[in-house]
This record gives structure tokens, sequence and C-alpha cells, in this order.
């Protein structure tokens, strides 16, 4: 902590400090409840739990996840940098229009994609026909690791694109052109300034990709491909609750070894500019016989993770198959969702709140901790919390079962990092000296934290509730286990439809969903813009 | 900023349309489904129009149902339980968590066999496993019709047919495997496939379209989920085939529905489950879902064998109730990896 910061937390009000640790310890409290009903369950199965953890079935789980986890990451490394750099530092025509069609594959959600693919790439899908008249009359389908592969590669690339992209625009061109005058080539450039520059924000891309992979289930679901979230799922979902709190604590493990690898790897380096005088604006490279090249590539990079997905659903949604017998109102789903998603955006930013002032003002060691510990959702896959959550009801809480205030702590655990980061960063650019000034002209200490501060964090506070909002509209496995009988939403409707085949089902709803993760989308990339 | 602020006025607007629905409401009766909403979930709705009695409805797999219900014990939400196959409610029988069914609700079901010995859960209709097929896949590939379900581990067979390994109505026939064949010939079987690379789908629709589609030449599943397809479209190259024989693949079970014993709401439960036996709903079963209806006023659907034609083999539903012995045995095989 720096001189400024313990500044301000001498001049944070001790009273406003107080209710604030303990509202977040409340927060805190409530958060832990899944990792303790884990530890519970895995702890009850006893040896059997031991002798589950060591078959060989158990230890190819782990493999297959850390393969997967490991293949994606790199694909999408692979696909991000290029994809980054030149709608970035090229001179590529409509390069602002590639960033958006490519960042668009994230508002796809993942199983949405993967249904979508098995079918295209499917043994006698649309990729079949297409190569029927050159004699392939049956292709051997994308189930299992390639089909998982793809899909989890074309939905993650954005999370690596979006921050090495801002890095690109930000590095400093006057270390470009020293390394030039000293004799190096442009790949030499790129290779020993430019990369390591963006070597933060390649990492913490890497990550959001490793975790993504690591606790997706639609994917892996869909694809048949045994990784942890899918094993977990079958065990929890007949209820074998020992067995699935086993696999479950190991995925947690696996998750927090990685985020602690990544942060002794942060560590290292400076990577900002220490000269002085201003940076300045970056040099386009000019493209030259590359440009078609690179034109494929972009279109090839949105093609298959955007364009394929929207057009199978929209020949689902102009032929169907069979027709499904259940009647599922489209306003009702999307009622349903936008309810349910904006209760928790509302819920998780009113509970990030005295956490975020806490890890902006508070330097103590206790505050530190609190602070940590409510990051745990970023380790507790959906599926996880999900599993923990109806232990927990289940067992000792049956009010709360199958209700729809359990879902919403399930979601609120697992989001509430996303609220916390983007609410600590708006305080953290607020002077506390403005707080200080309104209490000198007589405003009590919430009073001037509400009209003062808040005001001042409601970009910040925004961003995290739109990013919160945006992620429950599209999960999957959370809702599925959590939600109360009947309640349905556009995703719960899309996997039902999707377990009988009954696509034409899940082109609406499918399409609906995308449309309203797109303007979630926008939102928060207009903040980020108007952070820059 | 104003901007933002219609943002979050939009945002608590959405919030306030979206009333929370009745949270456990106890008058509403609570059913667990094993089996499909798109089978059952017309069905209940009409019994609601018919008797204003409103139902709530959890829909999973048979097994998962029976599971969660076991698990939750005395606490469990559940009135009734419908299930896919008898293997599942005998289980719950077992577990002696099953209310005694009037003789007169009982009595409505034609054969004896169809409901459960000491009177806990009655059969609601009828159906039969099958290969179903695309014969023109299978000219194809030169094939031959499939005399036994043990004969799909041939290597003629390797990549070319499909199976729903968490389907009740699959965990059932494992079960049957295991009582006629016994354990190490039916582990072997499922090895053998599972060697062969068959093709696992989620639940017997997707194989069905799949065969459609050429994806496999066959696959197992019981025998109505064709003829929702053939309804849309009377071309489709699919037909049925039934393992002739006595052979265990041509296993004739019954879903069936029971009235759990911690229910708060006995009458309405008996309700719905005699609604179930009732003309109306074996109609619906007949016609709309193309299963077998068990109670004898009623018509079974026209393009199939009759009921008693079919070579089923001899076995007793009851005997069927180890589900978790199949369910762990289909697991160790290493299906559902």
């Amino acid at each position: 902590m720096n001189g400024h910061h313990r500044q301000a937390m001498s001049r944070w009000h001790v009273g406003n400090r107080q209710v604030a640790q303990i509202i977040s310890l409340a927060v805190v409290a409530v958060v832990m409840i899944p990792l303790v009903y884990l530890i519970i369950g895995a702890v009850s199965a006893g040896q059997d739990g031991i002798d589950y953890l060591l078959r060989a079935r158990t230890l190819r789980i782990v493999g297959n996840s850390i393969g997967l986890t490991a293949a994606v990451t790199l694909c999408a490394t692979a696909i991000a940098i290029p994809f980054a750099w030149l709608t970035s530092r090229s001179d590529l025509p409509g390069r602002r229009a590639w960033l958006v069609l490519g960042l668009a594959a994230m508002v796809i959600p993942s199983y949405l994609t993967a249904v979508t693919y098995a079918e295209a790439f499917g043994p006698k899908g649309i990729l079949q026909s297409l190569l029927e008249p050159f004699g392939v009359d049956r292709l051997p389908g994308i189930k299992g690791f390639p089909g998982a592969a793809l899909t989890l590669t074309v939905v993650t690339f954005p999370y690596i694109v979006l921050p090495v992209h801002a890095a690109l625009l930000h590095c400093d061109r006057s270390l470009e052109e020293a390394g030039q005058s000293l004799g190096l080539n442009r790949w030499g450039v790129f290779r020993q300034i430019i990369l390591p520059q963006m070597r933060p924000a390649l990492s913490t891309g890497m990550l959001m990709t490793a975790l993504y992979c690591l606790s997706d289930f639609g994917a892996v679901a869909v694809m048949h491909f045994n990784a942890f979230t899918r094993a977990i799922f079958i065990q929890a979902e007949s209820f074998r609750m020992d067995k699935a709190s086993v696999l479950a604590l190991l995925l947690v493990g696996m998750t927090l070894v990685l985020l602690l690898m990544q942060s002794r790897l942060q560590l290292r380096g400076r990577h900002y500019r220490i000269g002085t005088g201003a940076s300045r604006p970056q040099e386009i490279l000019h493209l030259g016989k590359w440009k078609i090249p690179a034109l494929i590539f972009c279109a090839v990079v949105v093609f298959i993770g955007v364009v394929i997905p929207l057009l199978v659903l929209f020949s689902w949604l102009a032929g169907h198959r069979i027709t499904d017998p259940v009647q599922a109102p489209l306003t009702l789903l999307m009622r349903n969702t936008v309810g349910v998603s904006a209760a928790s955006a509302l819920a998780v930013s009113i509970a990030a709140f005295p956490l975020a002032l806490l890890a902006a003002r508070g330097s103590s060691r206790f505050n530190r901790w609190l602070v940590h510990l409510a990051y745990a959702g970023n380790v507790l896959p959906g599926i996880v919390i999900a599993l923990a959550l109806v232990m927990f009801a289940s067992r000792n809480f049956l009010s709360f079962y199958q209700t729809l205030p359990l879902l919403i702590i399930g979601y609120a655990i697992r989001y509430l990092p996303f609220s916390i980061g983007a609410t600590e960063s708006a305080f953290a650019q607020i002077d506390p000296r403005f707080e200080e000034a309104a209490r000198s002209l007589g405003l009590s200490a919430w009073a001037a934290l509400l009209r003062i501060t808040a005001p001042l964090a409601r970009g910040g506070i925004l961003a995290g509730l739109a990013l919160v909002f945006l992620n429950v509209m599209k999960e999957l496995p959370t809702t599925l286990i959590l939600r109360p009988i009947g309640f349905r939403t556009f995703a719960t409707r899309i996997w039902s439809a999707y377990d009988e085949a009954f696509l034409s089902s899940i082109a609406l709803p499918g399409l609906v969903l995308i449309l309203v993760s797109a303007f979630a989308l926008a939102i928060i990339l207009r903040r980020e813009k108007a952070v820059d | 900023m104003p901007k933002q602020r219609s943002i979050l006025f939009a945002l608590v607007f959405a919030l306030s349309c979206f009333i929370l629905p009745p949270v456990m409401a106890d008058d509403v009766l609570t059913v667990y489904s094993g089996r499909n909403e798109s089978l059952v979930g017309p069905i209940l709705a009409q019994f609601t129009e018919d008797t204003s009695i409103e139902t709530q409805t959890l829909y999973g797999g048979t097994s998962a149902v029976a599971n969660q219900i076991l698990t939750e014990g005395e606490n469990s939400p559940a009135d009734v339980f419908i299930a896919q196959d008898g293997g599942a409610l005998g289980a719950l029988a077992a577990a002696g968590m099953l209310h005694k069914l009037p003789d007169a609700t009982i009595a409505r079901v034609a054969n004896p066999a169809f409901v459960s010995p000491d009177g806990v859960w009655t059969g609601l209709s009828g159906r039969a496993r099958v290969f179903v097929y695309n014969p023109e896949a299978l000219e194809e590939q030169g094939l031959e019709l499939p005399n036994s379900i043990l004969d799909l581990t041939g290597e003629e067979w390797s990549g070319l047919v499909g199976w729903a390994p968490t389907n009740a109505s699959f965990v059932a026939n494992v079960t049957a495997m295991r009582v006629l064949l016994g354990e190490e010939e039916t582990a072997d079987w499922l090895a053998g496939m599972i060697a062969n690379g068959v093709n696992a789908y989620p639940k017997n629709t997707p194989i069905v379209q799949a065969t459609i589609d050429g994806e496999v030449v066959g696959g197992l599943v019981n025998h109505y989920y064709l003829f929702r397809f053939l309804a849309e479209d009377p071309d489709i190259s699919a037909t049925l085939h039934f393992f002739p024989g006595g052979d265990p693949g041509a296993l004739i079970n019954v879903a069936g529905a029971a009235i759990l014993k911690s229910t708060d709401q006995p009458n309405e439960a008996l309700a719905l489950v005699d609604y179930l036996l009732s003309d109306t709903a074996q109609e619906y079963f007949a016609q709309s879902t193309y299963e077998y209806p068990l109670v004898a006023t009623v018509e079974p659907p026209v393009d199939l064998p009759a009921l008693a034609d079919i070579e089923t083999p001899e076995i007793d539903l009851s005997d069927l109730a180890d589900l978790q012995g199949a369910l762990e045995m289909i697991e160790e095989s290493g299906a559902l990896d």
C-alpha cells in the first residue's frame, strides 16, 4: 500500500469502516458456504471417497480437464494475438468492425455454440453436405475432445483479444523506435519490445481463458467430453453427493493452483513507461501484400465464431423437424431470465459495495483477508456452487430448498468478484478529499459516502452490474440444479430442447438470448472505452 | 451521466416486472417426473384444466429423480412420482417410501404384470425396447438386421449404433440383462459396445434423429419416439425392429406412477394417478405419444404389433428394482466417460 492510501485510510471515518467490515463479514460468511459443504460432503465419503479419488477413471478426468484447458488456452492465444494486433496496429480495412465482430463470439453461450457445431460438423451435417460432391458421404463428427476444444477456443479467444488489444494501443512507441534504431527488424521489435510489454495483458487474458475452460459445463456436456464439470454434473444430478463433492474439491484445488501460478508470474518485471515526455499514438503498419491473407484470417475467425452459430440457429428457425409439444412462451422466458439476472446483478452490486470500499481504502491485514475470501467465486465453478448449495439447503435449510433466493445466492457467490473488481477500481480513482470536503461542510459520514463517493463511482458500479447481468443470463449449470420447480429461463429452455432434439425450439430462445447479451456487452464495452 | 441513470432505471424496472413466483406454494401438487416434459406436460396441463388442481413439475432423468427422492427422504417436496420404468418405482418401493394405492385404482390396469405386486405403484403405459434403424443406411453398409441385442458388439456394427446410457429405459434394459444373462455377460456386453465405438446421446429422441439423418445406422430406443417423427413426415427413412425369440433387447416395460408416503396432499395425488388411468389420459398415451394403453377400454395405436405378439423375455418387472446396481455397472463400464 502506498502513502496515499494510508492517508486515505486515516481520513476514512471509523464508523463507516466498521459498518463496511461488518457487512463484508456477513457477505464473506455466505460466500464460504459452498466450500464448507464441499468439505463436509467429501469428508463424509470417507475411505470410499479416497478410493474414488485414486481410481484410474478419476485420474483420467483430471488429465482430460488439464489437456483441454492447455489446448484451448494455446489455440485461443494463437488466434487472439494476431487478431488483436491486426485490429489495433495495422491498416486492415474495417479494423473496428472486425474487432466488434470478433468479440461478438463472447455473447453466444458455450452450450449454444457447441450445439450448433455438433450439427454443422456432425457426421451428416452441413460441412458433410458441402463435401458430398467430393465423395465424402460421412464425417467422423466432432464429439469429444475436438468439439469441446473448438467450441471453447472460439468462445474464449475474445477474453484474450480484449486486454491484448488495449495493451497494444498503449505500448510506448519510443521504445519501438529505440529498438529499430538499434538495428532490430520488425519481427525483432515485435518479439523483444512489443511482446514483453503486452505480457501482463496476455497473461490476464490467458488466465481468464483457462479459468473459463475449467469451469465451463455447456461445451463439454454437449460434446460428451468427460471433463470435471460434466463428471460432477452426472454425479450431482443423481444426488450422489459424496462422489460429486470429491470431484468438485479436486477441481477447486486445480483452479487454485492455476491462480497461484499466475500471480507468481505476474509479480515479475515492470512494463510501464518511466521516461519523461508524453507517449505518442501508435504507428500504423502497412500490411501491403499481407492485406489479403490478413482479411481472410479475420473472416475465417468471424465466420466460425459468429456466422456458423447464427446460420445454424436461423436454419432451425426456418425449417422445423418435429413439433415440440412443450409450450414455453417467449415472454415468460424473457421475464424470468431478465428478472433473475437483474435481481442477481443488483444483489451482487450491493454485496460488493462494502467489500470494494475495503479493497480500495482499507489496508489492514483483516480487510485484505476479507476481500481475498470474497473472491472465492473465481475458484468455484457454477456446477460446484450449485452442488454445495443443494447439500446446504436439502440437509440443513429446507425452507431455502428449490427457491429463487437460493438460486440468486448461487449466482451472487459466483459473480461477486466481477462486481468487486469493477467497483474497486472506480473507488480507487476517487480522491478521498472530496468526501472530506463534504464532511467539513456538515454532511454525516454516511451522507458523504452516498451523496459524493457513490455517484462518482457510478460508472464502475454500473459496469460491474452489466457484467454480472450478462453472465447470469447465459449461466447454465447453476440454473439447472438450483432453479425452483417449473422455473424456466432461456438457458434451461435451450438445454431441455437440446436434450430432446427439438432443434427448432432452441432457435428462438437462442437468438433472443444472443441479442440481449449483445446489448449488455455493448454497455460494458462503451464503459471501457470511456475509461480509456 | 443521464444515460447511465436511465439504464439503471431500466434495470430496476425490469426487476419490478419480475414478481417472485409463490415460493413453495403449499396448495400446488408437486410432481417429480422422470419422463420428458414433451410426453407428460400436455396431459398434466389437461389434468389441471379438468380438475382445477394446480401442479408444478420437476423434470429429470428417471434414475436421477428417483435418487433425488431417496436423498430428500421424508423432506421431499414431491407428492407424485412419474417414472419412465418400473425399476425406479421398485427402488422407491423397496425403500418403503411409497403410499399404498386403492384396489379400485390398481384394478384399472388389465394385466397384473404391469402393477406393483404389493400395490404401491401402477403402470400407466406400455413400451417395448426396439432397434430403430435406417433401411437405406443398413443397405449402404451391407448389413443385416441383428437377431439379438448381443450381436451389436460385432465388428460390422463398429461406430454405427447409438444408445442413451443415462436414460432410464436403457438402465432398466441393462437391469433386465443382469437378471437374464448374469453380471459377467452383461458387463462384457457393455464393454463390447464401448469398444465398438457406440455413439452416446443424451436421450432417445436424438438417437432417432441421428438414425434418420444417417449419423448412425440404428439405435436402442423405446418404440414410440419414431412415431413423432413419422407424424411430421411419413417419408422419413427409419423403421422399427423387434429383436425376436425373447431376446433381452425386446423387453416390455411400463411407465408408471406412485404416491409418496410423505405427501401432504394424498387426495389430490390420488386424483392425479386416477386421472392418468382414465380413458382420457390412456387415449392421450395411445394417440399422442404412441404408447400402449394399459386399460382394457382403450385401443392401442394401430401401426404397432399387439403387445401380446411381441416376443418379450420372461421377466418379472418387480425384479428390476436394483437400479443402483445397474447404474454402477454402466458407470464402471466407462459408458459415461
